[in-house]
């Protein structure tokens, strides 16, 4: 997929390469969250504490941190699918009180419904907004074309690849053109070399709308290749424990050979410095745990 | 270019070395078709014939176990004479008119009311208790109260039919809708659908693989629910006529009515898988295929 490509309606406004969306929308802002869930057994568990957190409008922000630090209770937050126990949640200035407007999201498990063709997969945003079926369906159709699918389209997502998959689900949140687009580890459950095309295309198609992006990764080189500004999550209950700003230049280019590019290299030392202390207390705590249920089982 | 000769006669070797070995399995696989096949007619053809002799021979009683040739012949008879109460072949209509409507009626209703309490919690709770309780009864019986309070003809029957199905199509609708990936309808929601569209698009869909699933199982009981309630009062249908020979202590007659509802669900099954197949026909082929089932 190249830049000379048919470009699909949806994407006349040409912001290409400008550093934020001229219309300001988008940005996030994360002050002060805390949300609790209270477990089946009655106990209240809290997922993410004091969570401050600004993401600009057109900035791409990636989310690092342990297993079960809250990365996903976080963009729920965003999405407005959750609300916060403590603190507010902004999304382009208003106060998210409900689904959060110009919103998409890409779960790692393609949340694609597996009963209906990719073209009517991708013409879902738009329906669900009211455009009539023929006319969703149309821009369904060069959205298809632009991540590359063109000929899929009465294919059901069981018989496309994992990649094939996640550049349908790709198709489907942005149609919708967001303002804000969340990531859940959208590219873990992919080989490696589908994970680098998937990257390179996800920057080509975020350069052409600008939504401001939450990217949760587990994987550091993935977060530092693609995004503006990396935050790291301490271990649960999750906190920000430090920001990082990526000050590589744009166009990154190729994510696979970036990777050895100097910065680059001086940034994951950094970035690893911070995460390595939460990854290591997240596996102690869950050793421990572990132990004591060992221990506790020893005792019966 | 005796290397390029000697390459192209490898290729050419491994072609019809692959086209042999695929063969050789088509013929495999054909075989066993047939084998499998002959087996099962064997089958059939020693109890028929074993049935048979036995009644010939008055190993058993033909007059309490019936024989294959009685049941034939009573078959012949009622088709060409009829039964007392109208043709052979009215019987076969009215129960199953009865037994499709009650399929229809109780499928519609299961499944509205098991999305309904799939989706709305709080009628989940308030209903939950009294459907268990209800479903712990033997719906059977109320079969006899249908034919008290409508009385002998078709309304009872269908009503009977319709509750066992009912429960069936209920208890997997509403399990499908509880079990509909999260994600989902999370995604759908963010794309900006309504709740409405929610359970048109994703929760309903999603249910059918469960619903389609007690299809199967409601048919059969669909047939049962008019069958029994012609048993408890009616004037026409299969179970009528089977109760009549009951009393007339005619076996034969028991067995031929039996096997013509047997003929009647096997039909219904077919149409049935044919009608699941275009339902799902979303989904990946392979985890077997399936059998059908006699009631
Ligand atoms: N709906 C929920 N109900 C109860 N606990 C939850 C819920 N969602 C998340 N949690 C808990 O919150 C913590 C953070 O979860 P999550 O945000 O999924 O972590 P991550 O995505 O970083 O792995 C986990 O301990 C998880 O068990
Ligand atoms: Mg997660």
């Amino acid at each position: 997929m190249t830049d000379t490509g048919p470009a699909p309606a949806p994407m006349a406004s040409g912001r290409q390469g400008s550093a934020t969306r001229t219309d300001g929308a988008g940005g996030v802002e994360l002050r002060n969250v805390t949300k609790r869930f209270v477990t089946p057994t009655g106990a209240a568990m809290t997922a993410i504490r004091d969570v401050t957190l600004t993401v600009e409008p057109g900035q791409f922000c990636a989310v690092v941190g342990p297993t079960g630090c809250g990365k996903s209770t976080t963009l729920t937050l965003a999405a407005g699918l959750e609300m916060p126990s403590a603190g507010s949640v902004r999304v382009s200035g208003e106060p998210v009180t409900g689904i959060t407007k110009g919103a998409s999201f890409v779960f790692q498990s393609d949340a694609l419904l597996p009963w209906k063709p990719v073209l009517d997969n991708v013409a879902l945003g738009p329906m669900f907004r009211g455009m009539n079926k023929a006319e969703a369906k149309e821009r369904a159709r060069d959205w298809l074309r632009t991540v590359g699918l063109a000929g899929f389209e009465q294919h059901y997502p069981h018989q496309l690849s994992g990649g094939m998959r996640k550049r349908v689900s790709l198709a489907a949140a942005l149609i919708n053109e967001p303002s804000m687009l969340l990531m859940d580890e959208p590219f873990s459950a992919l080989d490696v070399q589908t994970r680098a095309i998937m990257s390179n295309e996800l920057l080509t198609l975020w350069d052409r709308q600008k939504p401001s992006v939450i990217f949760v990764t587990h994987d550091l080189e993935e977060a530092i290749g693609l995004a503006d500004k990396v935050v790291v999550i301490t271990a649960g209950p999750g906190t920000v424990k430090a920001e990082f700003e990526i000050d590589l230049p744009r166009p990154r280019g190729d994510v696979q050979s970036i990777r050895f590019n100097k910065r680059f290299l001086e940034l994951y030392q950094q970035i690893w410095e911070a995460l390595r202390e939460e990854v290591d207390e997240a596996y102690a705590r869950t050793s421990r745990t572990a132990d004591r249920a060992q221990a506790a089982g020893g005792r019966v | 270019m005796s290397a390029e000769a000697l390459s192209t006669g490898a290729g050419m070797a491994a072609a019809s070395d692959e086209a042999t070995l695929a063969a050789a399995a088509r013929a495999r696989v054909q075989k066993r078709k047939r084998e499998v096949i002959l087996g099962q007619v064997t089958v059939l053809f020693v109890i028929v014939a074993g049935w048979q002799v036995a009644a010939l021979t008055g190993v058993i009683d033909p007059f309490f176990f019936g024989s294959p040739w009685g049941i034939v012949v009573r078959l012949y008879d009622w088709m060409l004479n009829g039964t007392a109460y109208g043709s052979f072949w009215l019987q076969i209509w009215v129960t199953l008119e009865e037994s499709i409507l009650g399929f229809i009626v109780g499928v519609v209703s299961g499944i509205i009311c098991g999305v309904a309490l799939g989706e709305i919690p709080y009628l989940a709770d308030v209903f939950g208790p009294y459907i268990k309780i209800v479903n712990a009864l033997p719906r059977i019986v109320l079969g006899s109260i249908f034919v008290m309070w409508l009385g002998l003809g078709l309304p009872s029957k269908v009503l009977l039919a319709a509750v066992l199905v009912f429960f069936v199509v209920f208890f997997n609708a509403f399990q499908g809708v509880r079990s509909v990936d999260r994600n989902l309808i999370s995604n759908a929601r963010i794309l900006g659908a309504s709740r409405l569209q929610v359970v048109r698009h994703v929760v309903f869909p999603s249910a059918m693989t469960w619903i389609i699933a007690s299809l199967h199982v409601a048919l059969g009981f669909s047939i049962i629910g008019a069958i029994v309630g012609e048993f408890l009062g009616s004037e026409k249908g299969l179970g009528l006529v089977i109760a009549t020979a009951q009393n007339t202590f005619d076996a034969n007659g028991v067995f031929g009515a039996m096997l013509v509802i047997g003929l009647l669900a096997l039909s219904a099954e077919w149409v049935m898988a044919k009608l699941e197949k275009r339902l799902l026909a979303w989904q990946p082929k392979g985890n077997g295929d399936s059998t059908i089932q006699g009631l």
